[in-house]
């Protein structure tokens, strides 16, 4: 549903995701209810490019970046790398198809076993996936460890000794050892200083450059997305609500959701802070064991119509490349004849 | 709003230490500042450089032994907190001085209602009966805007949501009415339309309450919003002070320099590469003896080796600890 322009390859696409977890509850542990975290997603990461995944904690963004990665079973849809279909692929056949795969943890300091050397943590999956010798294993990990920009001198060396920067970094040395095509990167610097932050991200691009890599980055920093990324999606309470490329999001923001999350980040400059006109949600996002009728903003937005408190927008492509889940695009992008939008926002007035 | 008199907190020269197995760490390092009634100091500077250890030096909120404040003096009202005994403190903290910390679950007893935790310093500082407590409890929470105040002072803190615990937060920060509110950190755990909003609050209740506010934060962009004047951190020691509009403006230490161009911005211009600071920021074993930034800095010369630079004015209120600056204003003069 979300491909745009056709002379881009998509590497991974997503269709109609949904990662529920039950809810148990009572003495006899019983199926109360579910939690949609993620609920419906759908879109294209095109081969090379960094797709920026950005929402609030709790809106869905590392289960989805996890389901992608079949780190979960997912509940429902597809998702299909490099022309397979993850989603349903036996175990076997998934091991096969790991390696292309891999993923960056937020925290660099939880990911690493404290036990094993640097040189064993970025060798790990080495052993388990290719029948290199002992001196191959060790060659590839020295040139892993020139490319991050970790010195060779420190294998054998244990994660505690290292910096949070310098874990991050074999945390990257080690998810690409098995020269993956798709990293999800989640929250790959919320950990670090800001002075540490802007390091790791230049060796992400570095390597994307380096080694064709195509990334799914998933943040809640928007200023280091606009950065990185190349195209971004916007997550609300499970759902896509917005996605386009970096520019036209930032500069022309549709949906009220990205309108007033761009206009709450503050600005690391005194006289463009002073300008900006802020857009103050009220209350917080609802649970997603229950989230609201119609559309999942619907609780929160300034904008909100009465049709909104009752159907759930379509994603529509409001322009090219730049698709959006919200009544009000829905109206204006379809001219002809009467929409479903219309009909219930004429039914609530009492037509 | 700040009316540039006598400041009600004046700290000189603190230092504090923790004994730590196989020596010492010299967190704080001769740090000095003021902060005039009605005024928000901002302290910006990376994990480590000291803000959080000052700031919780100030009020002896450190434990001790391994921590040790060795030097220095706070005075609070012209009276020196270093010296007070703990009965005293514990009558300013959450008295005189309220304080808010980034985490606040860890911060609100979750075994404790929250109307409690309100009205508890409310009967200890203010001697407030409980029908008083309740009282000031419910209009508290309203000040922050929390709904069904009177409803929902019987409720635990897990049954607030991150922002509303911060809400409460401060309003037990703010319950007693303090000269200075020390904020450490406040929004850090928070989502950014949730910061918005805890920010948005801070500036309505200045502007009504009029106290000074020390607002601790690694994010400049926080900093940029709220400060009336700034003060960069680094190894333990201040680098750089100035009005918030001169530091973004006319910024003069390295470290400040190179900071304001590592952090991206998601409305200005789009650089396509970040500036990188190498190296990590150091912990120091002894009072350094050089400039702490030096293995990092691009304009090091051979004698920011040799001594660590002291803070030299260099304009309205502006002052900076680099040889270079210190190099210039000698030949200025
Ligand atoms: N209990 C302790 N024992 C030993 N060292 C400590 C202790 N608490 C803090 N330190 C050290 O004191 C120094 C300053 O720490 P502090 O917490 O003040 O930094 P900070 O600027 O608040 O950092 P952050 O941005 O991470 O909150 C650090 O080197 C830290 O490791
Ligand atoms: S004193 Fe030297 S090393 Fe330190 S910041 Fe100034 S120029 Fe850099
Ligand atoms: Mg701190």
């Amino acid at each position: 549903m979300l491909d745009a322009a056709p002379s881009k390859k998509p590497l991974v696409e997503v269709r109609n995701l949904k990662m529920h977890f039950p809810i148990y509850a009572g003495l006899l542990r019983r199926r109360v209810g579910e939690v949609k975290a993620v609920d419906g997603v759908s879109f294209d990461v095109y081969e090379g490019e960094t797709l920026g995944l950005v929402g609030e904690s709790g809106c869905g963004k590392s289960t989805c970046g996890r389901a992608l990665l079949r780190l979960y079973e997912v509940t429902d849809g597809s998702i299909t790398i490099d022309g397979v279909d993850i989603a349903t692929l036996s175990n076997s056949d998934l091991r096969e198809k790991r390696p292309t795969m891999q993923m960056v943890f937020q925290d660099p300091q939880a990911s690493l076993n404290p036990r094993m050397t640097v040189q064993a943590i970025i060798q790990e999956p080495l052993d388990e996936h290719t029948t290199l010798s002992t001196k191959e294993k060790q060659q590839k990990v020295y040139e892993l460890m020139d490319a991050v920009g970790l010195n060779r001198r420190f294998a054998g060396r244990y994660p505690h000794a290292f910096s949070g920067g310098q874990r991050q970094r074999i945390g990257i040395a080690r998810a690409l050892a098995l020269n993956p095509k798709f990293i999800v990167c989640d929250e790959p610097i919320a950990a670090l200083d800001v002075s540490i932050q802007a390091q790791v991200v230049n060796l992400l691009e570095d390597l994307q450059e380096q080694f064709g890599l195509t990334y799914l980055f998933i943040s809640h920093d928007l200023s280091m997305v606009r950065h990185i990324a190349t195209r971004v999606a916007v997550m609300y309470l499970g759902k896509i609500v917005e996605l386009a490329p970096r520019e036209a999001l930032y500069a022309s923001p549709l949906h009220p959701y990205t309108e007033a999350l761009l206009s709450a980040v503050p600005e690391p400059d005194p006289s463009l802070e002073a300008k900006v006109e802020r857009i103050i949600l009220q209350g917080d996002v609802p649970s997603p064991a229950n989230p609201p009728k119609g559309c999942n903003f619907c609780t929160r937005c300034p904008k909100v119509m009465p049709i909104c408190r009752e159907v759930e927008p379509q994603t529509r492509e409001v322009r090219p490349g730049h698709f959006a889940a919200c009544h009000l695009h829905e109206i204006t992008s379809q001219p002809a004849g009467k929409t479903a939008a219309q009909e219930a926002n004429e039914r609530q007035h009492g037509e | 709003m700040h009316d540039g008199g006598r400041p009600v907190l004046e700290v000189q020269g603190l230092k504090t230490v923790f004994r730590v197995r196989g020596g010492e760490i010299h967190a704080v390092n001769n740090v000095s500042f003021d902060l005039k009634p009605g005024e928000l100091l901002g302290v910006v500077g990376e994990s480590g450089s000291g803000k959080s250890v000052t700031m919780m030096s100030l009020l002896g909120l450190l434990p001790s032994p391994p921590a040790e404040v060795r030097d220095g003096k706070v005075l609070l009202d012209g009276q020196d907190l270093l010296k007070a005994d703990e009965d005293t403190l514990r009558d300013v903290r959450g008295g005189k001085v309220g304080f808010i910390f980034q985490d606040p679950m860890t911060s609100l007893n979750p075994v404790f209602t929250v109307g409690y935790q309100i009205m508890e310093p409310l009967r200890k500082h203010m001697g407030m009966d409980k029908k008083a407590a309740k009282a000031r409890a419910v209009e508290l929470l309203e000040l922050v805007g929390i709904p069904s105040a009177e409803q929902r002072l019987s409720d635990y803190p897990h049954q607030f949501s991150g922002g509303m615990r911060q809400r409460v937060m401060i309003a037990i920060a703010l319950s007693c009415d303090p000269k200075v509110l020390i904020a450490d950190e406040p929004t850090t755990a928070l989502d950014v339309t949730i910061q918005a909003q805890i920010i948005e609050l801070m500036k309505e209740l200045r502007q009504k309450l009029g106290m000074a506010v020390i607002w601790i934060t690694h994010d400049l962009g926080v900093i940029a919003g709220i400060a009336d004047r700034v003060m960069v951190m680094y190894g333990g020691q201040v680098v750089e002070h100035a009005p918030v509009r001169e530091l973004f403006g006319n910024p003069q230490h390295p470290y400040t320099k190179a900071l304001l161009k590592t952090v991206p911005s998601v409305r200005g211009e789009r650089v396509r590469r970040l500036t990188i600071i190498e190296g990590q920021p150091p912990i120091l074993g002894a009072p350094p003896s050089s400039c702490p930034f030096r293995d990092r800095c691009a304009s090091a010369v051979e004698e920011c080796a040799r001594r660590n630079p002291s803070r030299t004015a260099i304009g309205k209120g502006h002052d900076v600890a680099c040889v270079l600056v210190e190099q210039k204003e000698a030949a200025h003069a």
